[in-house]
Order: C-alpha cells, then sequence, then structure tokens
C-alpha cells in the first residue's frame, strides 16, 4: 500500500516538479480571520517586510490546534484561550502571544421571535432562546465560535448537550455555513463580528445582540513547539509571531476595515 | 430565480474578463486533475485487463470490490491521505501535506477503481468475442489482455472520462489534503465551496458554471482527439 502511494508520489513530481526554494511557513488559523480577508490586508505587508510567504490553512480553532499537535503547521492563531494555554501546558507550543480581539454578535431574525433585541445581556437572551425553543442554529464542530457558544449557554445555566431540543440545530460546520443555514430557516446564530461584516447572504438576519463584555473574543498566536518537531520553521514562525505583536503589525490590524467599520482590535502587550 | 440569472451573466463576466486568479485556480484544478488521471489509468487499464483475463480463486470477489471502489468517499480518502503525509504519519518526512502532489495523490486513489472498472468490463466482453481468435494467433495471458486493451482502446476513452469527471468534480479530498491554500492548493471546488462559505452564492454559482463549461470543453476535445484518431488508423 505504502509502496503504491510512494511510487504515485513519484510520478506525481513529474507534474508538479519542486520550485526553487521558496521561503514560506504554514498557518493554521481560523476561518474567521481568513474569510473576513484580514489575512489578505495583512500577510501582503508581512511578505513584503520578510520575504516569507505565509500559507494560510483556514479551520476551526479546535482542528487548527490539532494540525499543530501533529506538526503540520509552523504557527497556529486561533480564539479559544482555554484550549490554547492546554496546548502550549502540553509541550506542543512554545509561547502564546495575545495578539488582537473583536467580539461575538447574537444574530437572528428581524421578527425577532424570542424577543431579544435591544438587551445587551447575552445571558439572558440565551435563557429567552432557550424558553422559547425558537431555532437556534450552533456551529457544533469544537471551533472556537462553537466553544464560546457552549461557555454562554454554562453562564446561563444551561447544559446545552442535555437540554437540546429539536429547536438546537447543530450544523457541524464552519461560520459561513452555519450562517446560511441559520439565514434559511430563520434561526438565532453566534458569530463572529468579523465573519458576520463580510457575510453576503444574510436574508432577513439582523444583529439581536451586541456589546455585552461577555462577547469578548481574544485571538492568540503561538509557534508549534520545535522540540517536538523538528521540521518547523521556527525561525521564520518566529518572525511572524514578532511581527503580528509588533507595533507594525498591530497598527497593520486596526488599519482593516469593511464599510469603514474596524474588523480586529489590537491588543499584544 | 434571480440569483441563477445572475450567476450566468457572472460567470460569463468571469470568463471574459481574463482574471489572473481565476485563470491560475483554472490552470491549477486542470493540472491536479489531469496528472490524476495519467496516474489512474496507467495503473488502472493494466490492472482492469488483467482481472479480466486472468483466472483466479476469488475473482468475482475482487470484482465486487472493485466495483465497490468506484464509490470511495472523497472525503475518507482525503483523510486517509492527510494521515499518511501529515508530520506524524509514515510519509510524514516527504512534506507533501498542503501541495499539489498530495491533490494528484488523493484524486488519483479516488479514479483509479473507476477506470480499472470500467475497463475490467470492457476488456472481459471484448476477450469473450475473441477468445479463440486470440489464442489461435497464440496471444495468451496478460499479453492477450494488452492487446484487447489496445483493439478497445476508443472504447475505453469512455472510462478514462468517467475518471476526468470524478476527479474534477470532487471537493472533499482535496479540500483536506491541499488546504485550499490562496494561490498554492485553491482550485475550483474548493474555490466554490469558500465562497459558498462567504455567502457570496451568486460567486459560487458563476464558478461553479465556469467548472461545467471547462469539463463540457476538455470532453468535446476528448471526442475530437478520438474520432480524428479513428479515421486515421481505426
Amino acid at each position: 500500500m505504502v509502496v503504491i502511494v510512494k511510487a504515485l508520489l513519484i510520478l506525481a513530481a513529474l507534474a508538479f516538479p519542486a520550485h526553487a526554494q521558496q521561503k514560506f511557513i504554514t498557518l493554521a488559523s481560523t476561518t474567521s480571520t481568513e474569510q473576513s480577508g484580514l489575512f489578505r490586508h495583512l500577510l501582503p505587508m508581512f511578505e513584503k517586510n520578510t520575504g516569507i510567504q505565509v500559507r494560510v490553512v483556514a479551520l476551526g480553532t479546535g482542528q487548527s490546534l490539532d494540525m499543530g499537535k501533529r506538526g503540520d503547521a509552523d504557527v497556529v492563531f486561533v480564539h479559544a484561550k482555554p484550549l490554547e494555554e492546554k496546548f502550549v501546558a502540553e509541550g506542543f507550543g512554545v509561547k502564546r502571544f495575545e495578539v488582537m480581539y473583536n467580539d461575538f454578535v447574537l444574530v437572528g431574525p428581524k421578527s425577532d421571535p424570542a424577543k431579544v433585541g435591544g438587551t445587551r445581556d447575552i445571558v439572558a437572551a440565551m435563557h429567552k432562546i432557550k424558553a422559547a425553543r425558537v431555532p437556534f442554529a450552533s456551529r457544533g464542530d469544537a471551533s472556537g465560535t462553537h466553544f464560546a457558544e457552549v461557555e454562554l449557554w454554562k453562564l446561563a445555566g444551561i447544559n446545552i448537550a442535555k437540554d437540546k431540543g429539536p429547536w438546537y440545530r447543530d450544523t457541524g460546520s464552519g461560520m459561513g455555513p452555519t450562517l446560511n443555514t441559520a439565514a434559511g430557516m430563520n434561526a438565532y446564530a453566534l458569530t463572529d463580528r468579523g465573519t458576520w461584516l463580510s457575510f453576503k447572504n444574510r436574508g432577513d438576519l439582523v444583529i439581536s445582540v451586541e456589546g455585552d463584555q461577555r462577547l469578548f473574543n481574544q485571538y492568540g498566536v503561538m509557534l508549534v513547539n520545535p522540540a517536538r518537531h523538528p521540521h518547523v520553521k521556527k525561525e521564520m514562525g518566529q518572525a511572524f509571531v514578532d511581527w503580528v505583536i509588533s507595533p507594525q503589525g498591530q497598527t497593520a490590524i486596526a488599519g482593516y476595515k469593511i464599510g469603514g467599520e474596524q474588523l480586529f482590535f489590537p491588543n499584544a502587550k | 430565480m434571480d440569483t441563477i440569472l445572475q450567476a450566468a451573466r457572472g460567470a460569463f463576466d468571469l470568463i471574459t474578463s481574463g482574471d489572473r486568479t481565476l485563470a491560475e485556480i483554472v490552470l491549477l484544478s486542470l493540472k491536479v486533475s489531469i496528472s490524476a488521471v495519467v496516474l489512474a489509468t496507467l495503473l488502472g487499464l493494466p490492472l482492469g485487463a488483467a482481472i479480466a483475463v486472468g483466472r483466479f480463486p476469488g475473482k468475482r470477489a475482487v470484482v465486487v470490490l472493485l466495483n465497490a471502489l468506484m464509490g470511495l468517499p472523497p472525503v475518507v480518502v482525503g483523510l486517509v491521505v492527510y494521515l499518511l503525509l501529515s508530520r506524524a504519519g509514515p510519509l510524514g518526512g516527504m512534506g507533501l501535506l498542503f501541495t499539489p502532489r498530495a491533490m494528484v495523490l488523493a484524486q488519483a486513489i479516488l479514479v483509479l477503481p473507476i477506470i480499472a472498472a470500467l475497463c475490467r468490463q470492457a476488456v472481459e466482453d471484448a476477450w469473450i468475442e475473441y477468445q479463440e481468435q486470440l489464442r489461435s494467433l497464440g496471444a495468451v495471458g496478460f499479453r492477450a489482455a494488452l492487446t484487447l486493451v489496445w483493439d478497445i482502446r476508443f472504447s475505453l476513452l469512455t472510462a478514462i472520462l468517467a475518471g476526468l469527471g470524478r476527479a474534477s468534480a470532487e471537493v472533499g479530498a482535496v479540500m483536506i489534503v491541499g488546504g485550499n491554500i490562496d494561490g498554492v492548493t485553491r482550485v475550483m471546488t474548493t474555490t466554490i465551496a469558500l465562497e459558498t462559505s462567504k455567502g457570496d452564492l451568486p460567486l459560487a454559482l458563476s464558478l461553479g458554471i465556469v467548472l461545467i463549461a471547462l469539463v463540457i470543453a476538455l470532453n468535446a476535445a476528448a471526442m475530437y482527439v478520438k474520432e480524428a484518431a479513428q479515421r486515421r488508423y481505426g
């Protein structure tokens, strides 16, 4: 089996010969940073400064961290602090740096069947949605946003794994597909603001709840541990980490706007 | 309906605009899928022919298995190739994950059973018909099989085109092993999936129309080449 695979790979190399070594790193990151357009704004600047190309594989936070654990990425850039701290504590990452934040918003149908519009209290809103049993579309994919959603249910005293009913639609997919589903069935959904602002197929959905401190969404960056995976490009990877938390990188993050609205707020220490 | 009309117009604009990014994505799609089909053909035709003329215990089981493998789920193939090529996997040292080569490998694995199974059937039918003749000419075993493959080469084109259809249409495998990296491993189907998840459905559909047009053009080209060759060598 492995022999056949190797033979196929050698033949495949004929179609795609190795190019003169281009300097690049592989970055495992989240769909929110990629699909909001932040990376398209940020990475060309980094590449211009350093000559290092950044190849982004955009997955949920859980899957991105798993990519780092397997050694398939050089740098991980995600948003679920407890999971990131665990990743570093277990020796998969070198050190975690805070980069920026944005916030989550609760979106829902304009008609607002759960009557949550206008409040700032996200926990009360979660309560009302559960009580009214109106459709709620969840990521259900172990992503950072899914993780944050489960935490919010917990704060509302709801064990969503146990208390969910047919109203709770577990889509098991990325932010975009989940919003497509929510728009299709007029459901509430938790989304990061960046994806929401750049999302086009909104249907009847509008922002229902925003501005609660508990909707804060922190992003962190870490180099995958070269002690565990010797092939990790540590100099180039570290150069990227250093750059995004440098004044220059931070200014570049603050400069990214959609329709005049700033999407991410740099807060590296 | 509006979206569909908008998408059709968008597809036309995309094709006529000569957009460079789109051209690169189209080119990569073609290179990956055609390479995969070439590899699968090189392996699949002899394999299918050998099974067709061979007499060995468990042949029926092999045929059933081969036919069933035509329905290999792309996402499973993608996952297996991912685990093989991952740094933590047996071939991790080659560092091939998230490269076009990995995508060629995954698609070749998907296409191989299709070409082999369809070839097996075609050669078996021809074998029943020409067995006596071939025997009297002294052609036996694998050599007879290859003679048959050559004889029915024009019919086998359909098997190869079926393989190409599979390769150019699938998204599950290339998404996992390629990672849909902008400018490196982004192909037509993964771009369509990406634009769908961004909620830009008209653009996604436009790209879909471009992809279908491309597949039709490829098939038309294959048909033309086949007819020209038949006239000349038929």
